[in-house]
């Protein structure tokens, strides 16, 4: 079996108002080093494959057909061994 | 007589409010239609109302566009049929990919329940044939995800083929920026397909149809769309 990690994040040309609210409030938090917030989701996922190709495919259909939306979202996938 | 389904997903909460104003203020036959229904035949147009289809999650819109219903809705379209989102309806069309987009959070993040102004900005489709072009309507939204996004190419294409049918103004019919009051793209609060046989929209017309209950506007669209379809 294969765990999968994806975030799902909006793209860079999208405004993020979750992330902006958020570093708002961390600038009220006295972090002023923080220079930007994207706010974005996590997800887990265990895949039977025979090899990570395969478990990578899979995953890789999951997240354009339903896990994102690519009109306006990117998402990346990381294997745990 | 006229034959109108409303789909009714999990989670969907404005179905009986679209019925009623069908049912009872347009006075045609309406009938629900349960997700995981797939007969739709001898319908003259689908309604998918407002709500929080599967608690909203995900995305608005994104898990019902797999209940069994919107197989058939899909063929239903490509056959012409009309369907109307409403809010909740609209979020799933754009998850379908029957219209062209994504919405985002509203702007100020804030869910947003009050009366706007909406001017028409197309009278080339059956939801707004009756109405002048440039008239105001006013409709209460009601939506925390209706901030309407589509990337530069899409909105000229939406433009140049005139889908947008309205947009967010101010009481005077200005387009002021704020009167876009969530932040789409181009003030956009309904659009059409190519065809415009789908339409959806964030405002809810089914909310405004009796002035007992303080406003009738939406009325005109529904009398529109059944002058239309010479079903009323």
């Amino acid at each position: 079996m294969f765990k999968a990690k994806v975030s799902v994040t909006l793209r860079p040309s999208i405004l993020d108002p979750k992330g902006k609210a958020a570093h708002h409030a961390l600038e009220n938090l006295g972090l002023t080093n923080i220079e930007r917030v994207r706010i974005g989701k996590f997800i887990e996922i265990d895949v039977q494959a025979t090899n990570e190709e395969e478990a990578r495919s899979i995953v890789e259909l999951a997240c354009s057909k339903l896990l994102a939306n690519e009109v306006m979202e990117d998402f990346h996938i990381m294997f745990e061994f | 007589m006229a034959k109108v389904g409303v789909i009714v997903f999990p989670g969907s909460n404005c179905d009986h409010d679209a019925y009623h104003a069908l049912k009872y203020v347009m006075n045609v036959d309406v009938k629900f239609l349960w997700h995981k229904e797939t007969d739709v035949s001898g319908l003259d147009i689908i309604i998918i109302p407002g709500g929080f289809s599967y608690g909203d999650y995900l995305r608005s819109g994104a898990i019902a566009r797999f209940s069994p219903i919107m197989q058939e809705l899909i063929e239903f379209v490509k056959k012409g049929g009309p369907v109307m989102g409403i809010c909740n309806g609209f979020q799933i069309l754009l998850e379908a990919g029957l219209i062209p987009g994504a919405m985002r959070h509203n702007e100020k993040l804030k869910f947003i329940c009050k009366d706007v102004h909406i001017r028409v900005e197309s009278t080339q489709s059956i939801y707004t044939s009756s109405l002048q072009k440039d008239q105001l309507l006013k409709i209460p939204i009601s939506h925390g995800e209706g901030n309407y996004y589509i990337d530069n190419d899409g909105i000229k294409e939406l433009q140049d083929n005139d889908q947008v049918l309205f947009r967010y103004v101010n009481a005077h019919g200005d387009a002021t920026p704020e009167a876009n009051i969530n932040g789409s793209v181009d003030h956009i609060a309904g659009i059409t397909n190519k065809q415009k046989n789908v339409l959806g929209m964030m405002p809810h017309p089914e909310r405004a149809m009796e002035q007992l209950l303080g406003k009738e506007d939406g009325k005109q669209i529904f009398e529109s769309i059944l002058q239309a379809l010479a079903i009323s």
